[in-house]
């Protein structure tokens, strides 16, 4: 946000020096906790495998990089091998670059509906938190109806109204993930706004808009990115769930809920089919777990 | 503007004494910077769940006074006698609940949105934690510079080069505009708040206690800086604190609140040398003293008794009775007025003395009727 910068208009050789005296506090308060360092670790790999997968997967078209999946049926349910790392599944395709061709589509799951589901919900927080009285009441009591629903619920619900795809799987998390988002940010604007240095803003003659942007939200944002970066995990293990229940991304999406619900016809035999997407999905939750950790720690805030 | 003055005047502090005295005749004679007439600050206390109550706690209430350019006005009092709220009140941070504020010749009570903010050029506030006043989350230029982009001064170079001014006018390294307030003293981060106050150059600053949360030894230096910054910008203040002698020294007039009301307001000298109001009296005996020949320059010590009363549930007549040394029957049964009794000192109290006494008690209900026995007042 605008202001936590170094300003273009201060001296420009020390602006460097200063950015990098932030950039060293902020690496040391990071690495006070490893559990954070191993997660952004986790994270960096898929975000690595996810940009590169066309390059790292063996067979990039089996996962339907360039067209629709492959099929070869003379290779099906082979186990793994030097070959196929993770096998093959019932049509003959290499699951292990399907696997990593899966990290694209979860992490994009992630992004998108969390960057809806904030884009959301942090307005509403704002406002009704700023204004307070008879709006901020309306506000936070429509949040409190779409929290009454347990999610999953919800998300069932709209991804069989629409058509069940990818897209709308998306759109149903986001639809139930926003309340949340509302609610912190509702609560911690209420105590950021007793600050007097929100008095001393509008003491100064600045907007009710500039007070917000300038002085309330920066100081609401350490929480909301902790509660995004452990809510990452969770969006796609609840995408992967949909995906599971036939609701999500359909086959032969190379998508890991999707494959681990085709797979679980062939256990225990062809175990591989389902286990090494459940190992992808365990794994980048996990990630998502520990660097969310550490950035709390880090930012010594409370989520829920 | 005055601008360009590397070496901070520190010639000021010491010549305190002639200076006010000098401003008080000036002064005096013109028209008001601030006028408050019957400014009343009354918040509504809801019990329980059922908002059905109609109580209120009565913070400011009917409080009247004049600010005249340059001079500084100061408020004292127990914590929770209204002193902040009637400060912020005046710097229409707060709405006012009842009475007029005129500030400039012009009624800006009710002023909103643009209008307001555009007041907020004229009249700036300087909180009393400067821990908090600041935006943890924005640099000290950034904090300074504020008020002047709010405001759209000068050009983006014009306002850097302000923020350097300013920062050299409070005494901190021009270094610190890229700072953290949380890399700041107390002391440095009032001075900050201060640079923040000024850099529009306002009229009127309102000052909440502005040393209350800083060590001793730093209060002196605020102090003095802000009495550089009056003489130097011709600001007018209202200073707003609970520790008379630190008033002592800085205001010229001085007003002595208790439950949101004015028990005395006299000049500085007038208010220490012959305080009229029983409470005025016992603060004064309250203040600390280090030898003995500064314990006979104050009044006959009187021990200060009891709590503040509960502001929701202020004691009937006047609101001091409870507490004071010198009650009488009649205190909780009349409520005294706020009369001038000697030019420019105003008393509340029905012990008033000399001829304005018969015009306090002339002033009572008929009900009620006094007789002096044996120095006391009985109905």
């Amino acid at each position: 946000m605008s202001d936590t910068e170094p300003t273009v208009d201060d001296s420009t050789d020390s602006a460097l020096a200063r950015r990098i005296d932030d950039l060293n506090r902020i690496v040391y308060r990071f690495r006070q906790n490893p559990m954070s360092v191993v997660g952004l670790a986790i994270i960096l790999s898929f975000v690595l495998i996810a940009v590169f997968a066309p390059w790292i997967a063996p067979y990039p078209s089996d996962a339907g990089h360039g067209g629709e999946p492959a099929v070869h049926f003379d290779q099906k349910f082979e186990s793994p091998s030097a070959d196929h790392l993770f096998g093959t599944d019932q049509a003959g395709r290499d699951i292990f670059s399907r696997v990593l061709f899966g990290t694209r589509l979860s992490l994009k799951i992630g992004v998108v509906v969390l960057a809806a589901a904030v884009s959301i919900g942090v307005p509403v927080g704002l406002v009704a938190g700023y204004v307070g009285g008879g709006v901020g009441m309306t506000l936070m009591r429509i949040t409190d109806v779409f929290l009454s629903v347990p999610p999953l619920v919800l998300a069932l619900s709209v991804s069989v109204a629409l058509d069940s795809s990818l897209t709308n799987a998306m759109l149903a998390i986001a639809a139930v993930w926003w309340p949340w988002y509302a609610r912190l940010t509702f609560g911690e604007v209420l105590s950021v706004k007793k600050e007097t240095y929100v008095e001393a803003s509008r003491g100064i003659g600045a907007t009710s808009f500039r007070t917000i942007f300038r002085d309330i939200l920066p100081n609401v944002l350490a929480p909301i990115t902790v509660k995004m970066s452990l809510d990452m995990g969770y969006a796609i293990l609840v995408a992967a769930a949909l995906g599971f229940l036939g609701l999500g991304a359909q086959p032969p999406t190379p998508e890991w809920g999707t494959m681990v619900s085709q797979g679980r016809d062939y256990l225990p035999g062809q175990w591989w089919y389902s286990t090494f997407p459940g190992l992808a999905i365990f794994l980048i939750v996990l990630g998502f777990n520990f660097l969310g950790d550490g950035l709390r720690d880090m930012f010594d805030v409370e989520v829920q | 503007m005055s601008a360009d003055s590397p070496e901070p005047p520190d010639a000021g502090s010491s010549s305190t004494e002639s200076r006010t005295a000098i401003h008080r005749a000036e002064d005096r004679a013109g028209d008001p910077l601030v006028s408050v007439r019957d400014l009343k600050k009354h918040y509504p206390v809801s019990d329980g769940l059922l908002n059905r109550s109609k109580s209120y706690v009565k913070a400011v209430d009917g409080v009247s006074f004049d600010i005249f350019p340059g001079e500084t006005f100061a408020v004292v009092g127990e914590s929770g006698c209204g002193k902040t709220t009637l400060g912020k009140t005046v710097a229409r941070l707060y709405g006012a609940t009842d009475g007029t504020l005129t500030f400039d010749g012009r009624d800006v009570t009710e002023l909103e949105g643009k209008q307001l903010r555009r007041l907020r050029r004229d009249v700036q506030v300087v909180y009393q934690d400067p821990s908090s006043s600041l935006n943890p989350r924005r640099r000290i230029g950034n904090i300074i510079r504020e008020p002047l982009d709010v405001h759209d001064v000068g050009t983006k170079a014009q306002r850097r080069d302000r923020v350097a001014e300013l920062l050299r006018m409070v005494d901190l390294p021009v270094e610190f505009r890229h700072r953290y307030p949380n890399a700041l003293s107390g002391g440095q981060k009032q001075r900050v708040a201060i640079a923040r106050a000024i850099a529009v150059e306002p009229k009127f600053v309102v000052l909440d206690e502005p040393t209350s949360a800083l060590d001793v030894s730093v209060q002196a230096k605020v102090i003095s800086l802000l009495d550089d910054l009056q003489d130097e910008l011709g600001l007018t203040y209202l200073l707003i604190s609970h520790d008379l002698s630190l008033v002592k020294n800085v205001a010229d007039r001085i007003g002595v609140m208790y439950l949101g009301n004015f028990m005395e307001v006299a000049d500085s000298r007038a208010l220490f040398r012959n305080p009229l109001n029983p409470y005025t009296e016992q603060l004064l005996s309250a203040i600390p003293v280090i030898e003995s020949h500064e314990q006979s320059l104050k009044p006959t010590a009187v021990e200060v008794q009891g709590e503040t009363p509960d502001p929701q549930n202020p004691p009937s007549g006047c609101p001091f009775n409870p507490r004071c040394h010198r009650r009488f029957d009649a205190c909780d049964a009349v409520e005294p007025e706020l009369v001038e009794v000697e030019p420019g000192h105003l008393t509340r109290c029905l012990h008033t003395p000399g001829e304005k006494r018969e015009e306090v008690r002339k002033a009572l209900p008929d009900g009620v009727s006094f007789e002096e026995r044996d120095g006391t007042l009985t109905d």
